[in-house]
């Protein structure tokens, strides 16, 4: 396990994250008994990526295109009151539109499962689809609402006071996915300044 | 985010570049969807104060508004209390009572919006949908994006900017946003209808439209705002279309791919004509559209997250 200064700890690395997406691109196909009909929409930004990446793998397993496009949920979100607003991402639903399709929405972390209600309503107003699944690549768990994943890459127990961060080539330059402290937790361990970085580390790996 | 669009000098080149990108993303998500409804802005109310008469702005504000699912109040001029004399401060503490989180205000008098927001009347964001002879922001908004859409980033790029300088709100607003986004503006008009001071704003003036087609990327053409004419500003109607219209010849004399823009609402045969409006190079039309997604955006941006105004008060 490699670390670096802040006390994070790497739980995927590249090839991990690689396997766990061909995986699951195995497990999508098989359970819709082929590529047809399927739509696969990434919830910005990371789910986006790796909506592309399961859609080539599907497509080099079935040999068939796999329609696959980005389905932002800022607008949908049910906390937008209680930060100052922020800037949208893309939307880009692919053509054939999502009318009796399935769709598989994909995520980078599953946590309280707001932002996928946010998703489900944001669906509702560009269309009807068949059936509504989801892959997310990391499950923190920590539900806030009765949402679970279809298929998950890997389920990481976490405590609230951690941090799970997805890193992806297309977004950050490598792929690897870290585990680390919350950003309130470091900066109240930076304003209180004393404690040192061994101990910090200490406290994540217990 | 700036807390009240009064003045289209106020946005930042970020704000700016916030509220045009933001805009895309309202057009890709209500063009050619079976619900052209977001629920982003459910249970705020927007007022539209127009004390001057406006159809198309108020409509888009409206339509605008109406697309995030906020609620929208009409208070117009006529047949309310405005015209029964009440004075903006007892307007804007009648608004306030009635729990308003975002006023637009049109007014005859410059400033009107400023007073609005600075005074301590009311909690609400303030949207200037034009003061006097003024502002326009959200008109200049429009105006950037829908030149976006077809030129890219405006970086580099030569506006014209011909007619009635000295009454427009419109002409000052896209003044100071372009030279935000980087744009050069060179502003075409006779010299009695130049406001004082024009050579502190950050663009070039010329006397002689045709010398300025030649490299306009786009060619904003101003109403002749007759209605705020108290004085002669030029001799006839025909002598000013002839050499500040335009028309067909002079269309000729810009880049074949230059735009012609037009606020609205067009004086047919005076500062344009017929066939240039209606012409291929003509975006007149799509800038109605656009002005719905840029308020969208900026509804969107001043409304959606936090009110700081509200939180200090509780």
């Amino acid at each position: 396990m490699s670390r670096d200064l802040s006390g994070a700890r790497e739980v995927l690395d590249g090839d991990d994250v690689a396997r766990a997406l061909t995986r699951i691109a195995h497990e999508v196909v098989e359970r819709n008994k082929g590529a047809a009909d399927l739509v696969l929409l990434g919830i910005p930004k990371r789910g986006v990526p790796l909506a592309y990446r399961l859609a080539d793998r599907i497509s080099a397993v079935e040999g068939t295109e796999v329609p696959v496009g980005a389905l932002d949920v800022t607008m949908y979100r049910d906390d937008l009151r209680l930060r100052p607003a922020r800037a949208l991402e893309r939307t880009d639903i692919p053509p054939g539109g999502v009318d009796d399709r399935i769709v598989v929405l994909v995520d980078d972390v599953l946590f309280s499962g707001r932002t996928i209600r946010a998703a489900l309503t944001a669906l509702e107003d560009i269309g009807r689809p068949r059936a509504v699944r989801l892959v997310v690549l990391v499950d923190r768990g920590h539900r806030q609402l009765p949402i679970r994943a279809d298929h998950v890459g890997k389920n990481i127990p976490t405590s609230l006071a951690e941090s799970v961060k997805v890193r992806l080539t297309e977004t950050d330059g490598h792929d690897d996915v870290v585990l680390g402290r919350s950003a309130d937790e470091q900066a109240a361990t930076e304003q209180a300044g004393a404690e040192p970085a061994g101990t910090a580390q200490g406290e994540v790996q217990r | 985010m700036i807390r009240h669009l009064l003045s289209a000098g106020d946005l930042s080149l970020e704000d700016a570049t916030l509220v045009l990108d933001t805009a895309d993303e309202m057009a890709r998500l209500t063009e050619g969807r079976a619900v052209k409804k977001l629920p982003t802005l459910r249970g705020r109310t927007v007022v539209n104060l127009f004390f001057e008469d406006s159809t198309r702005t108020r409509t888009s504000f409206e339509l605008a508004a109406k697309r995030l699912s906020a609620d929208v109040v009409n208070f117009s001029a006529k047949g309310s209390s405005l015209s029964k004399g009440e004075s903006l401060k007892d307007t804007a503490l009648t608004l306030e009572a009635m729990g308003a989180d975002g006023v637009v205000v049109r007014h005859s008098a410059s400033g009107a919006p400023y007073r609005l927001a600075t005074s301590g009347w009311i909690n609400a964001c303030v949207v200037n949908a034009g003061d006097g002879t003024h502002e326009h922001p959200t008109q200049a908004l429009l105006d950037a994006f829908t030149m976006r859409r077809h030129l890219g980033e405006l970086a580099g790029r030569r506006i014209v900017i011909v007619g009635d300088v000295l009454h427009s709100r419109v002409a000052r607003s896209n003044v100071l946003l372009l030279a935000t986004l980087g744009a050069k503006v060179t502003l075409v008009a006779p010299p009695t209808l130049l406001p004082n001071g024009i050579e502190h704003w950050p663009c070039d003036t010329s006397l002689h439209l045709d010398d300025a087609l030649g490299g306009a990327d786009a060619v904003m053409m101003l109403r002749v705002q007759s209605e705020r004419m108290n004085d002669a500003f030029f001799p006839s109607a025909r002598e000013y279309s002839r050499r500040y219209g335009l028309d067909s010849r002079r269309q000729a004399l810009m880049p074949p791919d230059a735009l012609v823009l037009h606020p609205g609402p067009m004086n047919r045969g005076m500062e344009i004509t017929a066939e240039v409006a209606d012409s291929a190079r003509s975006v007149i039309v799509e800038q109605v559209t656009n002005g719905v997604y840029v308020r969208m955006a900026v509804l969107y941006l001043m409304l959606a997250g936090t009110n700081p105004n509200t939180e200090e008060a509780a």
